[in-house]
């Protein structure tokens, strides 16, 4: 173990020893620019992305249960940034962040929000169910740790099949208390499958704290329990997640070893578009104060700060990324809806 | 034709299918060195290896849900539960994943999986290993289900289930696996959605499947000695059913009495009375009777257990009032 940001078997993952060892700005001096630019436009698109969608669910382009990334884009970015073009990707319902970080395009991405047949799954899937195979984007999936178990099964096959591709799967802090969060670790060490288990702990489960349904504090230790390497990670800090995510998926690609990590984030929405932003469960100053911590925000004064960006060249990227949004709703808009005869389409294989 | 136990038969089935297919592998409890709780997968270790024939822990929510996984990134998984008693920790993935994936992700990811093992009750079991479940998956739009009542057909529709893109649901009797039947040499394959009718007659449908095609069957016999000529039909699927076969028979005898070892509520046997009177309504000459489980949790005393399910007396009574014999 090098420094305290590398995955740990016992301790390891305190939040806060991880960012202080040093500072984001010192650890984007090691990287391209190329590459930092990219994390820091794939974060701008999912905050823009939301923004929009959250106004297409006011005007109810957008139905059903609708869950914003908003406030958790690090974890995506910085985690997808490690993966190859082979490997799988599996999300909960929470998988729009996801889903653009891997490069699904917004206009097909928006197009399945409002239920159309160009979304990338034919309209038939909506927010919660985002599917493209050819990215290796193996779904977002609604029943809370109901997705760990086909992760441990997708890396099971790249074993099987001897394929170098590694298994990436998050889900939230409340999907550790859930049976098939345990049944998937446990097989998962046992027969030493290549995959990535990450939780997104953004504190909450719905309106309910994560101290009021968890018997442990640093929730990745739940990976001791079955043997498991395990690390925590900050989740507002992209490089932070890039770092510790790097070297559990070099672990899964090379040592066919699964990881447990916990990135400690926050969602600055309410649990879906249809519960408030704070009120019940957590104060309007609370969510202040986190959104002080904002990674976006935080990101683009360490790239100032090594002169990897310019105050104009975020003002510029933003604006195209603006307009990249109002692209993918135009694409949304124009697209046409699932014909009739897609009700039945789909539900066997000849 | 070879004679083969019932629990051989699905062991030719699923070898072959491993020798044929390298995507095809077997994991549940105590499936490899144990060869099976019922013997069903004896000597498969031995011969693919623990790669192929996997021993899980007692987590069927985990590893049926570990195959869908496999089944999306091209694999062939054969499940077995040790009884379907036990499928119920496993239907959240089953209904959840399994049946919906190809819908929800827009036709991109089917599961073809095979979710197999005993049904029903045996020998005093009580009651929560005792129970006929096949209603609950015959619901679910997305998947299949199969139930084979011979070794013929255990081979056949196994073999075939193996084979389809789709998640069947592969339900077999615990109280069958020792049953002997001839078994055809070679490939041989029984295609899944089409019934087989077990015995002509003019006077009367009977319909069962898996054990109770063979209590249909003693009943048939019994009831020929009072002159009454019953068809019996083994529908061998319930999802998809092969409702032509069954509308056909109905329309030919005018009668329809349906045996089924699950409960009476929202069984099986409601939806064939349901595709019955709309396809057939005007050749009906009786109201169509349903023998099924009585509607309590099985009882472990063995002669309240008797009581619990149908058997051949039963089948006859109802056969007799079909026909107003009584
Ligand atoms: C098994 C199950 N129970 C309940 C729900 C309803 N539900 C949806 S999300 C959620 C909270 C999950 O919180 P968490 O895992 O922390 O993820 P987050 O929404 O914070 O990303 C609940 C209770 C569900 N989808 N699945
Ligand atoms: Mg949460």
């Amino acid at each position: 173990m090098s420094s305290g940001r590398g995955v740990a078997h016992a301790t390891g993952g305190n939040v806060a020893e991880i960012t202080a060892s040093s500072t984001l700005a010192e650890r984007a001096r090691r990287l391209s620019p190329t590459l930092l630019k990219d994390l820091l436009e794939k974060m701008l698109l999912i905050r823009r992305f939301e923004e929009k969608a959250a106004e297409l669910y006011a005007l109810g382009k957008i139905g059903g249960f609708c869950h914003l990334y908003i406030g958790q884009e690090a974890v995506g970015v910085g985690a997808i940034s490690t993966l190859g073009p082979d490997d799988y990707i599996f999300c909960s319902y929470r998988d729009h962040g996801q889903a653009l970080a891997r490069g699904l395009d917004p206009g097909v991405l928006m197009a399945e929000l409002c239920g159309k047949v160009t979304g990338c799954s034919k309209g038939k899937g909506g927010s919660m169910h985002l599917f493209d195979k050819r990215l290796g984007f193996y779904g977002g999936h609604a029943i809370v740790g109901a997705h760990l178990p086909l992760a441990a099964g997708t890396a099971f096959a790249a074993r099987y099949l001897k394929e170098p591709r590694v298994t990436l799967c998050f889900f939230g802090d409340a999907a550790v208390n859930i049976g098939s969060f345990h049944e998937s670790l446990n097989l998962a060490q046992l027969w030493k499958l290549p995959v990535v288990f990450i939780c997104e702990n953004n504190e909450f489960g719905m309106g309910t704290p994560i101290e009021k349904t968890a018997a442990i504090q640093n929730l990745h230790e739940r990976g001791g329990a079955y043997n498991m390497a395990h690390a925590g990670a900050d989740g507002m800090d992209v490089l932070a997640v890039r770092e510790v995510v790097a070297e559990a998926i070099e672990r899964a690609r090379k040592d066919s070893l699964p990881t447990l990590i916990e990135a400690q984030t926050y969602r600055y929405m309410g649990h879906s578009m249809s519960d408030p932003t704070h009120g019940i469960y957590r104060t309007k100053a609370e969510l202040e104060e986190h959104r002080k911590k904002d990674p976006i925000k935080r990101f683009i004064s360490a790239l100032e700060t090594i002169g990897v960006a310019t105050q104009e060249y975020v003002e510029e990227t933003d604006n195209r990324i603006r307009e990249i949004v109002e692209q993918a709703v135009v694409f949304a808009d124009q697209s046409p809806e699932p014909g009739r005869d897609a009700l039945s389409a789909d539900v066997y294989l000849p | 034709m070879s004679i083969l136990q019932y629990r051989e038969a699905l062991n030719q089935a699923m070898r072959e299918e491993m020798l044929r297919d390298d995507r095809v592998f077997l994991l549940g409890e105590e499936v490899g060195a144990y060869n099976g709780a019922y013997k069903v997968s004896r000597g498969l270790l031995n011969e693919f290896g623990p790669e192929r024939v996997l021993d899980t822990p007692i987590a069927e929510l985990g590893f049926t849900g570990l195959a869908v996984g496999a089944a999306m990134a091209g694999l062939r998984p054969i499940v077995e539960v040790m009884t379907f008693n036990f499928s119920i920790l496993a239907v959240d993935q089953v209904v959840n994943s399994a049946a919906k994936m190809l819908y929800m992700s827009g036709g991109q990811f089917g599961i073809p999986m095979v979710f197999r093992g005993p049904g029903g009750s045996a020998h005093q079991l009580a009651a929560q290993h005792s129970q006929a479940l096949e209603a609950w998956y015959c619901h679910v739009p997305g998947l299949k289900v199969v139930m084979p009542s011979t070794p013929a057909d255990a081979k056949g529709l196994l073999k075939s289930a193996i084979r389809d893109d789709n998640p069947v649901v592969f339900i077999e009797s615990e109280v069958l696996y020792g049953l002997k039947g001839e078994v055809p040499e070679g490939e041989y394959t029984v295609p899944i959605g089409v019934a087989e009718i077990k015995r002509p007659g003019n006077d009367v449908t009977i319909i069962a499947h898996s054990k109770m095609v063979h209590v249909a069957m003693e009943a048939a016999k019994d009831l020929e000695a009072e002159g009454l000529d019953a068809e019996v039909i083994d529908p061998r699927t319930l999802r998809p059913l092969d409702a032509e076969t069954l509308v056909n028979s109905v329309k030919k005898t005018n009668r329809a009495v349906i045996v089924e070892e699950g409960w009476p509520f929202c069984g099986v046997g409601a939806q064939m009375v349901d595709i019955i009177q709309e396809q057939a309504f005007d050749y009906l000459d009786a109201p169509i009777l349903r023998v099924t489980g009585t509607d309590v949790p099985t009882p472990y005393n063995k002669s309240l257990e008797h009581l619990a399910f149908p058997d051949k007396q039963r089948v006859v009574e109802a056969v007799r009032r079909a026909t107003y014999r009584n």
